[in-house]
């Protein structure tokens, strides 16, 4: 897999102020990388000084090879980014803003009409071509910000909260959308919907308080969640003691009624002679599942380091 | 690049009822003062008993027309100036043009020329409703030229000082409230020194230097003066939209 971007020690001062600090990270072509962290982490700083934005204080990004802060004209070709706040002229129909849009990117003449057809016909605008921008509901007002991201094919597209206050069903659109995306370009999609990550994201990267505190691919994240606890009903609750003796365990904690959520020492424990021994030892096991971490503790957990 | 950008502002002028009330308002206001030219003319003329206080068509009308139109473009321009970058600002469009393949230099450019070419449909439009004198009278082309020279020159000044204004704020009506002034001010810098002819604010006044070509004379020196001022201010604000990328 080819890389497409690479960003290296990146650091952004505003003031005495860390908004982002020394972040490292690279993006595979035919990649959606997902962008988690709490408001105020540095997802937005990240992801201006990725576009060329904002000035760096210290790092490098490269674009398809390409240093964005010595040739900032070639890399940004191969960007498509829509800001948090959708950058649209309101005064101007769907189909001008994206001819606007396609004459920025040095689309040739000949191609203008054809690729903003395509990006319509992507974004579900093609019947929305001719309505004024100021009059689109919201949904649509982001389908045209992410049409003009995406208009001139580029390599990269990254989109910044890009589901913030639509409703469910153009929730489900726009991360339709930014799957096929996805299987053509690489892109980074900053959230702080977790659940949204799973669904759309093949990697993942949370960042705190500037700092990159998790980084790999969702299976990492789900194992990360799994773990190594059970949720285990018993009817006659044994003591912490005489569960140690039978396993290696760390630590119960009793949940509601008669359930428990039971850590063991190790990540490979096995659960069949888990269940043997429990039923041998008369314990009136009556449940036992996977503890799964929430994302959202997962995340809390992470931040909270 | 700049072609693309300019012919975007051209547009977004177009597609609001701004520039459609501008062009109207000012057709109205240069029409009322040719129509009184044209009306006065032989009436004066007929009173002038000194040939030496007698003057052709052409500087008579022409001097009622371009004597107004400093005045009238001091308020236009700021009211189309006003938006260009103040307005994007208070949008958050900015992104979109900086996360395009141009430079903020090119940025700059496209939107003052974008602006200027709309200014200069107006001077042009002057100079072709004056040049309608030439049905009846044999006019002097050459005294309309240098006007419509200066007053190119003129109204490119307002839009620099328009365009930086602009790109201080993010409030439109501030951006032409301060260029209206700044302009006003060094229109008439060389009044606050009238009694020092030699006193440096005239070689700095704006209409000290428009007047060499409202009298049709086309100097160097002028034309220098108005392409610093001019690039001055596109320079001071290609450096304040700098400032956006650095320090955030």
């Amino acid at each position: 897999m080819t890389t497409t971007l690479k960003a290296l020690g990146l650091t952004r001062l505003f003031g005495p102020n860390k908004a982002v600090n020394n972040v490292s990270f690279e993006l595979s072509k035919g990649e959606v990388l997902g962008f988690l962290g709490p408001n105020g982490a540095g997802k937005s700083t990240t992801m201006r000084m990725l576009t060329g934005n904002l000035a760096p204080t210290d790092g490098q990004v490269e674009i398809c090879g390409i240093n964005i802060i010595e040739e900032p004209k070639l890399a940004k070709a191969n960007i498509g980014y829509l800001p948090e706040m959708r950058p649209l002229y309101k005064e101007f129909r769907v189909n001008e803003f994206l001819r606007i849009a396609a004459k920025l990117h040095n689309i040739p003449a000949k191609k203008i009409n054809s690729s903003i057809d395509i990006a319509m016909e992507k974004c579900g605008l093609t019947h929305m071509s001719n309505r004024l921008i100021e009059n689109l509901s919201n949904g649509y007002q982001q389908r045209v910000g992410i049409a003009q991201a995406i208009i001139h094919n580029p390599e990269i597209v990254i989109l910044d909260e890009p589901t913030v206050g639509l409703d469910p069903i153009q929730i489900r659109e726009i991360r339709k959308l930014i799957k096929e995306i996805g299987k053509e370009h690489s892109v980074i999609l900053s959230t702080h919907i977790l659940p949204e990550v799973e669904i759309v994201c093949d990697r993942v990267q949370i960042i705190d308080k500037g700092n990159l505190v998790f980084h790999g691919s969702i299976d990492d994240l789900k194992q990360q969640r799994r773990g190594n606890k059970l949720l285990v009903g018993f009817k006659k609750t044994p003591t912490l003691k005489k569960l140690q003796s039978l396993f290696d365990i760390v630590k119960i904690e009793k949940q509601e009624d008669l359930l428990h959520v039971i850590q063991f020492k190790n990540l490979d424990f096995d659960m069949e002679k888990f269940i043997q021994v429990c039923v041998k030892e008369k314990l009136g096991l009556f449940q036992v599942s996977p503890h799964i971490t929430s994302l959202e503790d997962t995340f809390v957990q992470l931040t909270n380091k | 690049m700049i072609i693309n950008i300019a012919s975007k502002e051209i547009k977004s002028f177009f597609v609001t009822p701004m520039g459609w009330i501008i062009l109207a308002l000012i057709t109205a206001a240069f029409g009322t003062y040719y129509l009184e030219g044209v009306n006065s003319y032989f009436e004066v003329m007929s009173g002038a008993i000194r040939p030496a206080e007698r003057v052709g068509v052409t500087i008579y009308v022409g001097q009622t027309v371009y004597g107004a139109a400093f005045f009238l473009m001091l308020f236009a321009v700021p009211l189309m100036s006003m938006r260009l970058i103040s307005e994007e600002r208070r949008q958050q469009t900015l992104p979109f043009l900086f996360s395009a393949p141009v430079s903020i230099v090119e940025i700059v450019l496209g939107k003052f020329f974008g602006l200027f070419a709309f200014l200069a449909l107006m001077v042009v439009y002057i100079f072709l409703m004056l040049s309608t004198l030439n049905i009846w009278a044999d006019i002097d082309f050459g005294y309309l030229f240098s006007n419509t020279f200066g007053l190119l020159l003129l109204v490119g000044s307002f839009a620099a000082i328009g365009i930086y204004f602009s790109s201080l704020t993010s409030q439109p009506i501030i951006a032409a409230i301060l260029s209206f002034i700044f302009a006003f001010l060094l229109l008439g810098l060389e009044s606050y020194f009238a009694s020092q002819p030699n006193h440096w604010f005239h070689h700095v006044s704006l209409l000290k230097h428009f007047q060499t070509f409202s009298r049709g004379v086309i100097s160097s020196k002028d034309i220098i003066y108005f392409l610093l001022f001019i690039s001055t201010f596109i320079v001071l604000t290609i450096r304040r939209l700098d400032a956006d990328r650095l320090r955030g």
